[in-house]
């Protein structure tokens, strides 16, 4: 890594502290990473009670400061469980991870820790990560009697209920969520890094050139129909309506010669929607 | 108290008493907050303790999910709301990890200077508020004056009495008049010695005081970091361990300070702890304002921390920056990191994920209290009902931090 900058907490040396707790796991060991001054060693599920309890009592790894779950919904294995340790006496800290889903648990570290208790049930209560052998895995932070693990990144930001104080019946009330309005998600992501919406004008760039161009030399090609075309061929413009009018609009009717026939459009002329979504025009 | 299901009572016809079970909150003054505590008593004997925490639940660590780096900073003053500062701290030392960026030392001074009047602040709340709870109401109303003072202070820095957003990527938000500077100084040389001193004369030799604290919750060291403990509640079991001086973070390195340990890790020496970090805090503080160094207070790099407004309207190159800034945000790259700062309540991590676009994808919030709530439990197992308000007074909890 790059010179350190930054004035994060500094703690004592991870030099050399990746491979030896590698060497020292053994084969339990799926994946280790040394990124930001950071070690995250991946292990593998069945053996993480055993992985830790090695690096407790043989490295030196005291605490089990925190249990964070975290959710990549592309992955086989969706959850991630990633458990930080820290060590009073070498000043260090190492992260480990492993990865599961919905259906398959982690074995518990209570047996290690009983800190581990609330930790695991957050995680459980959040993404619904079972862990074997947690005798206690209540929800903890979401309501009593509430569904679903709502940190899961499918998991809609608003929930599916809102609750409130219901006077006619005197009591709280569960409700379907109804928004004033919608749910509005600002997307400020430069387009030359990685926004995923194309920008007004655009889709043109990406429409390939066609063989039979649409031109509009006689009348037919138009497309406003067999007697649009008709009346077209008259080459007059029937009906004007100047006779009794004064001599304003008299010059009108000459300028429509020009141009083909058409519908008139429908709707705000000024909307400019349809040029960032062609599909939607109707 | 409400819930109470059965109680035999002893006089007729000779039965035996039943544990009974009560319900300690949701709405008790002296629960700190939002907790429900599901309490078997045997007579006054508590049995066992559930507590049960997430009343205050608000899913921050989903909505910053939701926000860009620096839209989801002031989330972190809302989590404990009585030290917002040391939470926001962690957060940025996090993305300043990730960045990798430098902070200008003048900033660095700031930032611990705020930390240590935060701590002074959240200290003032959990010393009233312990005594309180054990019968005393005029330390609070002094102490409290104090804390006022603190709050002042913040506003008159970041323009917000409490929710003060005032650290941010990349170094502080807004550079402090000298005015307030030395008004801190003398407020740390006169008035907190001096309020503070005579709160705690009231306090700390207090009888009453003493027979209140004075071994209840006694914890060993072995337990203490088994449970996760950090922060005055490990001091006071007697390890020496605190964050600012094991693993310094911006220039804690250059501060002389002492970490105050208890003997008896009993309620009486977290309260002591605390008193004594009160004094530490302000020896940390005198160092920073002698110390702290004219010039930037936020880093340079434009990418991560915005111009200033002058600047604004003579450069378009600055303009630009602080749209983007503003707008988009800044991408931080992917990876991910732990950090943990030494908040007035215990070790407060940050465990950030970024998949290198403007918003984190995930932000694993490490709450003091927690850890040590569960412990709740196990520490006042065999004491009597009373003392679990003092008990829960020297965990010194607050629940905006807790249930996140």
């Amino acid at each position: 890594m790059a010179r350190v900058l930054h004035p994060a907490p500094r703690y004592a040396t991870n030099e050399g502290v990746r491979d030896a707790l590698c060497a020292a796991l053994g084969s339990m060991v799926v994946d280790s990473i040394e990124e930001f001054g950071e070690i995250v060693i991946t292990v593998k599920r069945e053996s993480i009670e055993d992985a830790l309890r090695l690096l407790r009592d043989e490295h030196a790894y005291q605490q089990l400061m925190e249990i964070a779950g975290a959710d990549y919904p592309s992955r086989a294995e969706r959850f991630e469980v990633v458990y930080m340790l820290l060590s009073l006496t070498k000043n260090h800290r190492v992260m480990l991870k492993v990865s599961t889903d919905e259906a398959t648990p982690v074995p518990t570290v209570t047996t290690l820790w009983p800190v581990a208790g609330w930790l695991e049930r957050e995680v459980f209560d959040m993404y619904g990560v079972m862990f074997d052998g947690n005798t206690d895995l209540r929800r903890i932070l979401t309501d009593y009697g509430f569904e679903g693990h709502p940190f899961r990144k499918d998991f809609p930001l608003t929930g599916y209920t809102e609750l409130r104080y219901s006077e006619e019946e005197k009591r709280v009330v569960y409700e379907p969520v109804e928004l004033a309005q919608d749910f509005r998600s600002f997307d400020f992501t430069s387009p030359w890094e990685g926004a995923d919406y194309v920008l007004p004008g655009d889709e043109k760039a990406d429409t390939p050139p066609v063989d039979d161009p649409k031109v509009t030399e006689k009348p037919s090609d138009t497309g406003a129909g067999a007697k649009a075309d008709e009346k077209a061929a008259n080459h007059v413009s029937a009906g004007a309506p100047a006779e009794e009018d004064t001599a304003i609009d008299t010059e009108a009717p000459e300028t429509t010669e020009e141009r083909p026939d058409r519908e008139a459009s429908e709707g705000d002329v000024h909307d400019t929607k349809g040029a960032t979504k062609p599909e939607d025009k109707e | 108290m409400s819930g109470l299901t059965y109680e035999q009572s002893p006089t007729t016809e000779g039965e035996e008493i039943s544990n009974y079970t009560i319900n300690f909150g949701p709405q008790h003054p002296a629960a700190h907050g939002v907790l429900r505590m599901v309490m078997e008593l045997d007579g006054e004997i508590i049995e066992r303790i559930d507590p049960h925490v997430g009343l205050l639940h608000r899913g921050t660590e989903k909505l910053i999910e939701y926000k860009t780096y620096l839209q989801a900073l002031p989330y972190f003053d809302r989590l404990d709301y009585c030290s917002p500062l040391a939470q926001e701290y962690s957060y940025v030392l996090a993305i300043e990890k990730l960045l990798n960026v430098e902070v200008p030392e003048r900033a660095q001074y700031l930032r611990v200077l705020f930390a240590e009047l935060t701590r002074i602040c959240n200290h003032m709340l959990n010393i009233g508020a312990h005594v309180m709870d054990v019968g005393a109401m005029t330390p609070n109303l002094w102490v409290f004056e104090l804390r006022e003072d603190c709050l002042n202070f913040f506003e008159r820095a970041s323009g917000a009495r409490m929710h003060s957003a005032y650290f941010r990527p990349g170094g502080v938000h807004q550079d402090v008049p000298l005015k307030l500077l030395t008004d801190i100084g003398d407020w740390v040389d006169t008035r907190l010695p001096e309020l503070f001193g005579d709160a705690m004369s009231l306090v700390t030799d207090n009888r009453i005081f003493k027979q209140r604290n004075v071994d209840i919750a006694v914890v060993g060291k072995e337990d203490a970091v088994k449970w996760g403990f950090s922060g005055p509640m490990i001091r006071a079991a007697g390890i020496p361990w605190d964050l600012r001086k094991s693993q310094p973070y911006d220039v804690y390195d250059r501060m002389d300070f002492e970490i105050p340990v208890g003997t008896n890790s009993d309620c009486y020496d977290r309260f002591m702890v605390r008193v004594e970090e009160v004094y530490e805090s302000a020896k940390i503080i005198k160092q920073c304002l002698a110390e702290m160094p004219e010039g930037p207070i936020a880093t340079e790099d434009r990418k991560v921390a915005p111009p200033k407004r002058a600047e604004m309207k003579q450069s378009m190159e600055a303009l630009i920056h602080h749209f983007k800034l503003y707008t988009e945000g800044f991408h931080v790259p992917a990876g991910e990191v732990y950090v943990a700062t030494e908040s007035p309540k215990g070790e407060f991590g940050v465990y950030l994920v970024s998949d290198g676009s403007n918003k984190p994808y995930r932000c694993k919030i490490r709450p003091t209290a927690f850890s040590h709530l569960q412990a709740m439990d196990f520490m006042s197992r065999g004491h009597m009902l009373p003392d679990a308000t003092a008990i829960l007074g020297a965990i010194d909890v607050v629940f905006g931090e807790c249930d996140r």
